[in-house]
């Protein structure tokens, strides 16, 4: 049972588009004219320093409040976002890995898996999936990715450990098949063998009609992980961008170049 | 007895009363005229052709509780009550003549029930639940009779047991809540008009789950509803009560007493889901539901467990509570507690251990939102006998909004050394980053409160039967309805 929130003209449009972005968060200007564009299929890696702004720029994607847009725009799709809410923005195809999972206490992951899909498939005009049906394509899903049927049952995120709520965040894009997936340092916390099922839960997920967006420190998950293009962000501004050996520049030099201390 | 003189000006009043969302039935009610005093505990004791014991009993209550002041120890603010602006008896005037079956219901009252969702047809064929449908004071149909006395299984009006069973509501009525309790349940033991009657033969296990659904229909006509429960000697029954109540400006007084008793090895589990009208986003109307509900475990290992899921009334009193007099009895309160708006709930439970190894659980959850608040009120008694007892408390509070309150008020007496007595407590929020994890997943604030809530309250709406847990998880969303932005 395949789910259809996959927009039809989305090989026809950028994906993304986002032009001389201001971003203020309790004043101060975080994010100082951010320009990205990225296309049906591609894969960007948004690399930078602590403090440059890389969360900023995912949650302001996907609209959570308290960040406020001062100049510029974000185009998902053909559609300016401004003034959308989150779970609009959602259902409209676009998914963001948390860096820090919440917990949801008493709330099984099925039970939230499966509110998630109905609401995104109610606001399609879709019907909602009955209990049988949702854990049919819920466990396709773990087959696929390797995820023991055990985690759907306990509650969200709670008393999951580092790895396995990443990959609880790679769980929810498989069933939620988003068009654009921001992945807001996945990596972080990660050992080799938890950041391995991760990258191959987003390899899998690779496709034509799908951008994903990888927001990371390190480079090493890019060495799971391929990336169409690297931007380096720093002090609130892509200050370079280029292909996949650029990655592997920065592993060797730091980001002393930008300004800032190798971490 | 200028009784039913009025009538008639009164239902046309009635039928004329304004009202928004809510629907009455229209239904000749054959009302008491207004007002509380010695002649009105007369009339409902004819009108129900009590024996004279009741009588006296009902008149030494209403002398009683003229003496009796209001509690005032209870956190939540009214205008004092005008007992003399209430009607205290109606009845659909149908009944007069006595239905025998579902078929001589007036159609009209089985149309309400269908709109509360309650076909009792349905229910008969379809879920196996027996509803003794209470419906302004008088219970109108009593389903599956048939297949609970194959067992001996008596579920009847209160009314009907004063006939059937004399004996047994003489022998038991008023021995856990005495009509000296509290001026609520003083007033309830004058002027009751109806309720259950259960009673569960010895090494009876009662084949189905009981329900009742009450519901007020007439203006300005208080509910007194009065329930009494025997589990025999290792028999075991479930018992639910469900009600929803139509739109009202006017508050509405609903004072009910329930009193358990469970005998040697029995078990009784007694749930609620109490949605009655809380009143309007200002606080305008709703129900008062002061109601006295307590259990005594009698007998040796027998076991009483309350589950409450208080989602409606403008103001909930209330503390399901139970005497643990027989030795290793065990008493449980499993507690849902929500209130928006301007709603005021102060519940909890009272635990009296008085016999030996004697046990028992309290899980309360409360939700608080909008400028509701709320308190937990609850006693946990070690009497000096209470060898060995054991009680764990939990007690967790979630507030949604800057504006509501919780308060934890927990009163523990312990006078056996060999008693432990736990007491936990938490009080969260749903955070900001909780609400934005879910609406990232694509689910709308209003639904993400629900889930947040119904996973805070999971423990205890695992308690509910299977079939009304669905119903409650439902009532937890629509309670919370504009709790945010």
């Amino acid at each position: 049972m395949e789910i259809k929130t996959l927009n039809k003209k989305a090989k026809e449009k950028v994906m993304l588009e986002i032009k001389n972005l201001h971003v203020s968060v309790d004043g101060n200007e975080i994010l100082k004219g951010i320009d990205l564009s990225v296309q049906p299929g591609e894969i960007h890696a948004i690399m930078g320093p602590n403090g440059s702004g890389k969360s900023t720029l995912s949650h302001v994607i996907a609209g959570r409040d308290g960040y406020e847009i001062t100049g510029g725009r974000i185009v998902f799709q053909g559609e300016d976002l401004s003034g959308m809410e989150p779970e609009e923005r959602a259902a409209k195809g676009i998914f963001l890995a948390f860096q820090y999972p919440v917990e949801i206490p008493g709330v099984a992951n099925t039970t939230f898996m499966k509110e998630a899909l109905n609401a995104i498939r109610r606001y399609h005009g879709e019907d909602e999936l009955d209990a049988m049906q949702f854990v049919k394509i819920m466990r396709q899903k773990t087959k696929e990715l390797g995820i023991s049927d055990d985690m759907l049952k306990r509650a969200v995120n709670v008393g999951f450990s580092g790895g396995e709520k990443k990959r609880n965040e790679i769980l929810q894009m498989a069933i939620l098949n988003p068009t654009l997936a921001v992945l807001d340092e996945t990596d972080s916390g990660l050992d080799i063998d938890a950041l391995k099922i991760v990258a191959e839960g987003v390899n899998k997920m690779r496709s034509p009609e799908r951008s994903i967006l990888l927001i990371t420190h390190y480079q090493r998950l890019l060495d799971y992980i391929v990336p169409d293009k690297v931007h380096v962000l720093a002090h609130g501004r892509i200050q370079r961008t280029g292909g996949k050996e650029l990655a592997l520049e920065l592993e060797e030099k730091g980001y002393a170049e930008f300004g800032e201390a190798a971490a | 007895m200028a009784a039913s003189t009025n009538t008639i000006e009164q239902v046309q009043e009635l039928a004329d009363d304004k009202y928004k969302y809510g629907f009455v039935t229209d239904i000749e009610s054959e009302t008491a005229p207004k007002g509380l005093n010695e002649d009105i505990v007369r009339f409902i004791s004819a009108k129900k052709n009590e024996p004279e014991w009741l009588l006296k009993w009902r008149l030494k209550a209403f002398k009683y509780w003229l003496t009796m002041p209001e509690p005032k120890w209870s956190k939540v603010t009214h205008d004092p009550i005008d007992y003399q602006d209430a009607y205290y008896y109606s009845a659909p005037k149908s009944m007069s003549d006595g239905p025998k079956s579902l078929d001589e219901v007036d159609p009209e009252l089985i149309a309400t029930y269908e709109k509360l969702g309650i076909p009792l047809k349905e229910q008969e064929m379809l879920s196996g639940v027996a509803v003794d449908a209470v419906f302004d004071s008088v219970s109108v149909a009593t389903t599956f009779k048939a297949k609970l006395e194959e067992v001996g299984v008596i579920f009847c009006p209160m009314s009907e047991a004063l006939e059937k069973c004399p004996d047994l509501v003489k022998k038991y009525l008023g021995t856990v809540v005495p009509y000296t309790d509290n001026k609520h349940a003083t007033l309830n033991s004058a002027v009751f008009t109806d309720g259950s009657f259960v009673y569960i033969p010895p090494g009876v296990r009662c084949p189905m789950e009981l329900s009742t659904y009450f519901r007020i229909n007439a203006a300005n006509t208080g509910q007194f509803e009065r329930t009494l429960i025997i589990a025999d000697k290792d028999s075991y029954v479930s018992y639910l009560e469900g009600c929803t109540a139509p739109m009202r400006d006017e508050h509405q007084l609903h004072a009910a007493v329930v009193e358990l008793i469970a005998l040697d090895d029995a078990e009784i589990k007694y749930s609620t889901i109490q949605n009655w009208y809380p009143g309007d986003e200002n606080g305008r109307g709703g129900i008062f539901n002061f109601v006295t509900k307590r259990g005594i475990c009698k007998g040796r290992n027998s076991k009483i467990s309350w589950t409450q899921v208080e989602t409606g009334a403008a103001i909930t009193w209330k503390y399901p509570s139970c005497i643990l007099q027989g030795d290793n009895s065990v008493g449980e309160f499993y507690s849902i507690a929500i209130t928006n708006n301007y709603q005021q709930a102060d519940t909890g439970t009272k635990m009296i251990h008085l016999g030996k190894n004697t046990k028992s659980k309290i899980i309360s959850k409360g939700i608080s939102a909008g400028h509701a608040n709320q308190t937990y009120r609850g006693l946990v008694r070690m009497s000096a006998k209470a060898e060995n007892a054991r009680n764990f408390t939990q007690c967790d509070s979630l507030l949604i909004g800057d504006q509501c309150g919780a308060h934890t008020v927990p009163y523990i007496e312990s006078k056996n050394k060999t008693a432990i007595v736990e007491h936990e407590a938490t009080t969260s929020t749903i955070s900001e980053d909780q609400l934005f994890y879910l609406r990232q997943r694509g689910i709308p604030p209003e639904a993400a409160v629900a889930l947040v809530v119904n996973g805070f309250c999971r423990e205890v709406l695992q308690q509910l039967p299977m079939e009304f847990a669905v119903e409650a998880q439902k009532l937890v969303g629509i309670s919370l309805e504009g709790s945010v932005g």
